[in-house]
C-alpha cells in the first residue's frame, strides 16, 4: 500500500499565503499507530471528497499532553500545551478537527485557560456538518442492512455530551444501528482512558475491553463502530479474543470512506 | 394545669436542636479545612436551576426506576410530614392539642395525606430493607459496605420505620381525632387494635416518642451517611458546570511552566523578592482537597451507583469510587476529632488519606471515564479526588507505575507517548 494522499501542512500553506478552513489534528495514535493510521487516511479521503481545504501540522504537531495529565503529570501536560498553543497561535488557527476524542477534549476544554482558544470539533461532528451543508453525501453502499453497534468513547460521550453525531452518520449508511445495553450516558469504557492505554491493568477478574466486547457481542453486530483510536485498539483486541473473524471494528470515518470505495 | 410538660418539651427541643447546630458548625469547620475554590464558571441562575432539578426534582434518581421511585416516596413523605412536626412542636411548647385542627375540614385532608404518605414510606422502607438484607443487591454487598456502613444503612431504615409507626399509632389512639372521623384513613384501620388498652397513655407515649425520635434522628445524621438529606442541596448547587471531561489546570504549575519556557525570564531577577513557596502539588490528605470535594464526601450516602457503573470495579479491580468518598469523609472526621481534642488545632497523627485510607492500586485502576460522576444522583465527583491524588503521586513522589514513566519520558523526548520521532509524524502518508 503506497497510495500517496495530498496532505498539505500548515507550513506549506502558510508559505503560499493560504489559510485553510480547518486544521486536522492527527494526534499521536493517528500518526504512529498502524491501525489508527488507516482512520487518518480515511478521514483525509473524505475531506478531499468534500473539497475541504485542510492542513495538518505534520512534524510541528506534538502530543496534546492528555495521557500525562490524566496520569497526574500536570507539568508535562502544561509544557506540551504551551508548546502546542504557540504553534497553533503562530498559524492563527481558528478551527480544529480531530479523530481522537482525547485530543478533542484536551484542545477544546483544557487549552483555553492556557491561552489557546479554538473551535474544536470531533470528526464525527465535522462530517455531520459537511453532510448538513450538502458538501458531503453518504451512501449505504456495502454496509446496507448490516448490523452496526456504536461504542461511545468516554471522552466524546460523557466527557463532552456528544452522543448523536456518530449515530446520525451511521444511520446514513442504511445499516441497522443496534445499541448495547450500556450506551450513551451509561456507555462502558473500553479500558484505555486515563493513561491506562500505556500500562497493564491492576489485578482483577477480567480486562475491561473483554467486558465491553462481550456487551457488544450480545447484540450480534457485524461491525462495532468506534470514534476513538484507543477504543478501536481495545475493541479490536477484545474481538480477537472473543469473536475473531466474525466482527469488524471500524471507525465511523472508515465506514463512510469504505462505503463509497474512497 | 402544670407547665412541667411544656418546660420539659422545650428543653428537649432546645437541646436536640442545639446539639445538632453544634455538630453542623463542626461540619462547616471541617469542610473549611479544604482549599477555597473559585466557582466563577456559569451563573448562579444555572446553579439554582441544577439544585432545583437534581436535588429538589430528583431528576437523576429515576434513572434507576425501582430505587428512584421508592426514594421519591420517602423523600416527599419526609417533606410533607414535616408540616405535622410543626404542629407537634407548637402543641408541645404551648400545651395545646392538635392546634391546626382549628382550620376545619382542611385539617382532615392534610392528616389524611400525611397518613397515606406515612404508610407509603413505611412500605418503601420495608422494600429498601429487603433489598439490602434479603435480595442482597450487589452494590450493597461490596467490601467497603461491611461492618458499620451496613449497620448504619439499616439503622436509618429502622428509625424511619419506627417514626412512621409512631405517627400512625399516635393518630390511632387519639380518641378526639378518631371521633372527628376525617383524615384517619390509615389510623382508623389501626385504631381497633388498641381497644381495651390504656389508650390515652399510649397516645401520649407515641406522641413523645415520635418527637424525641425525630430529634434523635436529626442528631444521628452527623454520625451517619445520611447527611445527604440536607447536603444534597448545597452539593448540587456547587456541582460542576464545566464539561465532565475538563480537568482543571493547576495555576501553580502554569506559573512555573511559563517561567521555564519564557526565553526572556531571568531566574535571578526574581531573587530580591522571593516567590511564595509553591504549595504541594496534588493531594495526599484532606487538607489538599478543595471544599467542594470535602462537601462531596459528607454528602455521599453510599448508594453505590458510582461503584456499580465503574468499569474498573465491574472487572474486579480494587477501585470503588464510593470507597474514595467514604475514605475522604472518614479521614476528614478523624482530622476533625483530633482538632476537637486539641482545642482547635490539628496535631499531625502520622496518618493521611493516601496510603492509610486509599491505596495507590485503587488510584491507578481508574480510567477517568466519568461513569461514576455521571451515575451520582447528587453531583458528587469521585474522579476529581482520584486525579488530584495521582498528581501527588507523580509530581511529589515520582511514584507512577513504571510503564507510565516510560510513556511520559517519550512525550518529553519526542512528543508522543511511544518512542517515535516527532519528525516522522507525517510518515503515515508515505506508507
Amino acid at each position: 500500500m503506497s497510495e500517496q494522499l495530498k496532505v498539505p501542512t500548515m507550513a506549506e500553506l502558510h508559505a503560499q499565503g493560504i489559510v485553510p478552513e480547518v486544521l486536522f489534528w492527527v494526534g499521536c495514535a493517528g500518526s504512529f499507530d498502524d491501525r489508527a493510521k488507516k482512520i487518518t487516511k480515511a478521514l483525509v479521503k473524505i475531506l478531499h471528497k468534500a473539497n475541504v481545504k485542510f492542513a495538518v501540522l505534520g512534524a510541528e504537531e506534538s502530543c496534546t499532553g492528555d495521557p500525562a495529565k490524566r496520569a497526574g503529570n500536570e507539568f508535562l501536560f502544561q509544557m506540551q500545551a504551551i508548546t502546542n498553543i504557540e504553534v497553533l497561535n503562530g498559524y492563527a488557527v481558528n478551527k480544529i478537527v480531530t479523530a481522537c476524542p482525547h485530543c478533542f477534549n484536551t484542545l477544546k476544554n483544557e487549552y483555553p485557560s492556557l491561552g489557546g482558544s479554538y473551535e474544536v470539533v470531533h470528526h464525527t461532528q465535522f462530517l455531520k456538518s459537511l453532510l448538513e451543508e450538502k458538501r458531503l453525501t453518504i451512501e449505504g453502499g456495502k454496509f446496507k442492512g448490516k448490523r452496526i453497534t456504536f461504542h461511545d468513547p468516554c471522552y466524546l460521550g460523557r466527557a463532552n455530551n456528544i452522543y448523536e453525531a456518530p449515530r446520525d452518520l451511521i444511520s446514513k449508511l442504511d445499516g441497522e444501528l443496534v445499541e448495547m445495553k450500556n450506551c450513551r450516558k451509561k456507555g462502558l469504557c473500553c479500558g484505555a482512558g486515563g493513561a491506562q492505554m500505556f500500562k497493564d491493568a491492576e489485578a482483577g477478574d477480567k480486562e475491561i475491553n473483554i467486558e465491553r466486547t462481550e456487551q457488544a457481542i450480545e447484540v450480534k453486530p457485524e461491525i462495532i463502530a468506534a470514534g476513538c483510536p484507543f477504543c478501536n485498539t481495545m475493541m479490536t483486541d477484545g474481538v480477537k479474543n472473543k469473536a475473531e473473524g466474525q466482527i469488524e471494528v471500524m471507525d465511523v470515518a472508515e465506514l463512510i470512506a469504505n462505503a463509497q470505495d474512497l | 394545669m402544670t407547665l412541667l410538660p411544656n418546660i420539659i418539651f422545650g428543653l428537649i427541643l432546645l437541646s436536640g436542636i442545639g446539639f445538632f447546630v453544634k455538630n453542623i458548625n463542626k461540619l462547616r469547620r471541617n469542610i473549611k479545612l479544604g482549599k477555597s475554590i473559585n466557582i466563577e464558571e456559569g451563573s448562579s441562575k444555572q446553579r439554582w436551576a441544577n439544585m432545583a432539578r437534581i436535588a429538589l426534582g430528583q431528576s437523576k434518581m429515576v434513572r434507576r426506576p425501582i430505587s428512584g421511585i421508592l426514594h421519591i416516596i420517602v423523600y416527599v413523605g419526609f417533606i410533607v410530614l414535616n408540616i405535622e412536626v410543626l404542629e407537634i412542636v407548637i402543641d408541645g411548647l404551648f400545651g395545646t392539642h392538635r392546634i391546626f385542627s382549628s382550620i376545619g375540614s382542611l385539617y382532615g385532608v392534610l392528616i389524611g395525606i400525611f397518613e397515606v404518605f406515612a404508610l407509603l414510606v413505611f412500605v418503601a422502607v420495608v422494600v429498601f430493607w429487603l433489598r439490602r438484607n434479603v435480595l442482597r443487591i450487589k452494590r450493597f454487598m461490596s467490601s467497603e459496605m461491611k461492618g458499620w456502613p451496613k449497620l448504619d444503612g439499616n439503622l436509618i431504615l429502622y428509625f424511619e420505620l419506627v417514626l412512621m409507626a409512631l405517627f400512625i399509632i399516635m393518630n390511632a389512639t387519639d380518641t378526639q381525632f378518631q371521633s372527628m372521623n376525617s383524615g384517619n384513613i390509615v389510623s382508623g384501620v389501626v385504631a381497633p387494635w388498641f381497644e381495651g388498652l390504656p389508650i390515652h397513655a399510649i397516645e401520649r407515649a407515641a406522641w413523645w416518642l415520635h418527637i424525641v425520635g425525630i430529634l434523635i434522628f436529626l442528631n444521628y445524621l452527623y454520625y451517619s451517611k445520611h447527611l445527604h438529606i440536607l447536603l444534597a442541596f448545597p452539593n448540587t448547587y456547587y456541582g460542576r458546570l464545566a464539561p465532565n471531561g475538563q480537568m482543571d489546570n493547576l495555576d501553580s504549575v502554569t506559573n512555573e511552566v511559563k517561567l521555564m519556557m519564557d526565553p526572556d525570564a531571568d531566574p535571578y531577577a526574581l531573587a530580591d523578592e522571593p516567590a511564595d513557596e509553591p504549595g504541594k502539588f496534588g493531594a495526599s490528605d484532606v487538607f489538599d482537597l478543595n471544599r467542594i470535594q470535602l462537601l462531596n464526601a459528607y454528602t455521599c450516602t453510599e448508594c453505590g451507583r458510582c461503584t456499580s457503573e465503574c468499569p474498573a470495579n465491574q472487572t474486579g479491580k480494587k477501585l470503588s469510587p464510593r470507597k474514595i468518598m467514604m475514605d475522604t469523609r472518614d479521614r476528614l472526621q478523624e482530622v476533625g476529632q483530633i482538632i476537637d481534642v486539641n482545642k482547635g488545632t490539628f496535631k499531625a497523627d502520622g496518618k493521611q488519606l493516601l496510603g492509610d485510607y486509599i491505596s495507590n492500586e485503587e488510584l491507578w485502576a481508574c480510567t477517568s471515564c466519568n461513569a461514576c460522576v455521571e451515575a451520582c444522583p447528587i453531583s458528587i465527583n469521585p474522579l476529581s479526588i482520584i486525579l488530584d491524588m495521582r498528581r501527588y503521586l507523580v509530581m511529589e513522589q515520582s511514584a507512577a507505575p513504571i510503564e507510565l514513566n516510560t510513556m511520559m519520558t517519550n512525550i518529553e523526548n519526542n512528543g508522543a507517548p511511544w518512542p517515535y520521532n516527532q519528525m516522522d509524524r507525517l510518515n503515515w502518508n508515505n506508507e
